[in-house]
């Protein structure tokens, strides 16, 4: 095996280190923050593994789908909740038992792929989208349409989990609220809220009254 | 994939050429939609704008943003303590890199672009969407609470509109049934509507054009969708703890943007190089002169390359024209205002677009 390195080896092999070392950056960073920047270049360097085998598309979803939205999610739960600037005592029992979990895990991994494939090498071929779309669309269509049911089924079960049942939850101030023109409750009126309107419940007490509202 | 006009024997000769074209192009046509935005901006409001600041003989102010950069440069570099400077500092460089790279895709001109990728219109709009992620970083690590609240803001924009604009480009991808930005516009050129009357894109996908330009506006938190730097609220947004050449690349990468996500969307939607739809600027002529009884004439590729940049150039500044007009038109919108206009307006109208696209596109 006295192998002449390519630049796409060089490449392919920057690209796994960087990765590799941004990974390990993601877990040992004391801020929450930064660790999610470090993740950014994790992801971006595993669309360069994808660009490196050839799978172009594949590799702009990944970039598109988790550094451009994901990531921005991740970062917007965080400002929401807690960003202080500089480090952040983690409070981690587990740490140990995570590590000890995967290093097992990544010695497994290694040992699997590695008696996978050993020396086969792979004669890797650009794929463009439109053969890709052939065959996710055409080949797997049903597969991926149950997926795209069970994400379905999934948004909807969070849309569900996430909704306010009536008398739960922290009572919405009525005040805040721009009362509806149209409706046939008089205390909604511009400018008149009565006492009545304000209690808790009151809307789905207030029989016929609350047409916003879905009865259970 | 063919080899377009830069592309020469040597391969460093074409990457040198590519790159010199790219960076040219970066640094001229920025400044060019911010000085539309200082001009035009000021004649909407019956006023001058910068008069004094010339270059050589011509005045008008069309030196101002040249001289805006030179003192941007001389002014001094503030970090604020409590920052976290690293991340300060990078990110105006994320900001701005992603309008960068997205140029290399962009055809230009017939033959006159840095990649034809396969993927073009996708690649194009998952890098923009990368540039995000410098406004986040320079919201958070600028420990303000005003810039952290124009992140949040912008995070959440981002997030709504990401869709609209997607589904805007995906109807047109269904229709010319390729992604490569090259073939898009080459697939205008022949494109008939009822097979008579050839036209552009944006008359079939008028819906898509308005999603994908609205879109676009909010993505770049240009006014009416400028909530995340809304100065009478939070100052300035992320940008409010920056100074001198930091915040020069911020401004250089909205302006960047704007060209960047015009260009996107003439070739999507205003054919691109084609200056009638299925006309290029040699027939054109040709036709002109013939009317006049003489020859047609032989042009070389470079010349009607660079009569088709034109007219490509042509196009982003007239859409950077209606952006600026836009500010000077529509007030703010308000947050709740910009969330619903995205989730229950542009999101299930871009979905019935690509559904009424591809039913069209299977009768036809």
């Amino acid at each position: 095996m006295n192998d002449v390195l390519t630049a796409a080896d060089i490449f392919m092999l920057l690209v796994a280190v960087t990765g590799g070392a941004a990974a390990i950056s993601v877990v040992i960073s004391r801020n929450v923050v930064h660790a999610a920047l470090f993740l950014v270049v994790t992801l971006l360097s595993v669309a360069g593994t994808f660009l490196m085998l050839g799978a172009e598309f594949l590799a702009w979803t990944q970039v598109l789908v988790y550094v451009g939205a994901v990531i921005v999610l991740i970062l917007f739960g965080l400002m929401l909740t807690r960003a202080p600037i500089g480090p952040m005592a983690q409070h981690n029992e587990n740490g140990h038992l995570a590590f000890g979990v995967s290093t097992l895990l990544f010695l497994f991994l290694c040992l699997v792929i590695f008696r996978a494939f050993g020396d086969v090498r792979l004669d890797l071929q650009y794929t463009g989208a439109a053969a890709l779309g052939e065959v996710i669309y055409v080949e797997w269509a049903f597969p991926f349409m149950a997926l795209g049911f069970m994400l379905t089924v999934a948004l909807i079960g969070a849309i569900i989990l996430a909704r306010r049942e009536e008398g739960e939850g922290p009572v919405t101030d009525l005040a805040d609220e721009i009362p509806a023109r149209d409706s046939r409750d008089v205390t909604a009126s511009p400018g008149a809220i009565s006492a009545g309107a304000r209690a808790p419940g009151a809307r789905a007490a207030g029989g016929g009254s609350a047409p916003r509202e879905v009865q259970q | 994939m063919e080899p377009g006009l830069l592309d020469f024997p040597s391969l460093g000769l074409s990457i040198a050429v590519k790159l010199l074209i790219m960076v040219g192009f970066f640094l001229t046509a920025p400044l060019v939609a911010g000085y539309m935005e200082h001009k035009v901006l000021a004649h909407q409001q019956d006023r001058l704008g910068p008069m004094e600041a010339g270059i050589g003989p011509i005045k008008h102010g069309v030196g101002q943003l040249v001289a805006d950069g030179a003192k941007f440069i001389q002014k001094e570099d503030i970090v604020p303590t409590a920052a976290d400077k690293w991340v300060f500092s990078l990110a105006p460089g994320v900001a701005l890199v992603p309008a960068l790279v997205v140029m290399l895709v962009l055809p230009l001109g017939p033959g006159l672009f840095g990649e034809n990728l396969g993927a073009g219109v996708f690649f194009a709009l998952a890098v923009s969407s990368v540039s995000v992620l410098g406004v986040l970083m320079a919201a958070w690590s600028s420990a303000n609470k005003y810039s952290l609240m124009g992140g949040i803001r912008a995070a959440a924009q981002l997030i709504a509109y990401e869709l609209p604009l997607v589904l805007g480009a995906a109807a047109v991808v269904l229709q010319a049934g390729t992604l490569s930005l090259v073939s898009i516009v080459e697939a205008q050129a022949d494109f008939r509507i009822f097979g008579l009357l050839p036209m552009w894109f944006v008359l079939p996908h008028a819906i898509g054009f308005l999603l994908f330009f609205v879109a676009s506006l909010a993505e770049l938190n240009r006014p009416p969708f400028d909530m995340p730097i809304a100065d009478s609220e939070i100052i300035f947004g992320h940008m409010t703890e920056y100074t001198g050449i930091k915040y020069a690349f911020f401004m250089l990468a909205e302006y960047a943007g704007m060209v960047v996500l015009s260009a996107i969307a003439t070739v999507l939607f205003l054919g691109g190089w084609y200056v009638l739809p299925g006309v290029t600027v040699p027939e054109l002529i040709n036709w002109v002169v013939a009317f006049f009884g003489a020859g047609p004439f032989e042009f070389h590729p470079v010349v009607a390359g660079l009569l088709g940049v034109g007219v490509t150039m042509g196009k982003i500044f007239t859409l950077v024209f209606v952006m600026v007009w836009f500010r000077a038109t529509f007030p703010r919108l308000r947050e709740d205002q910009l969330q619903r206009m995205s989730w229950l307006i542009l999101i299930p109208l871009g979905l019935l677009n690509i559904v009424v696209i591809a039913i069209a596109k299977v009768l036809a």
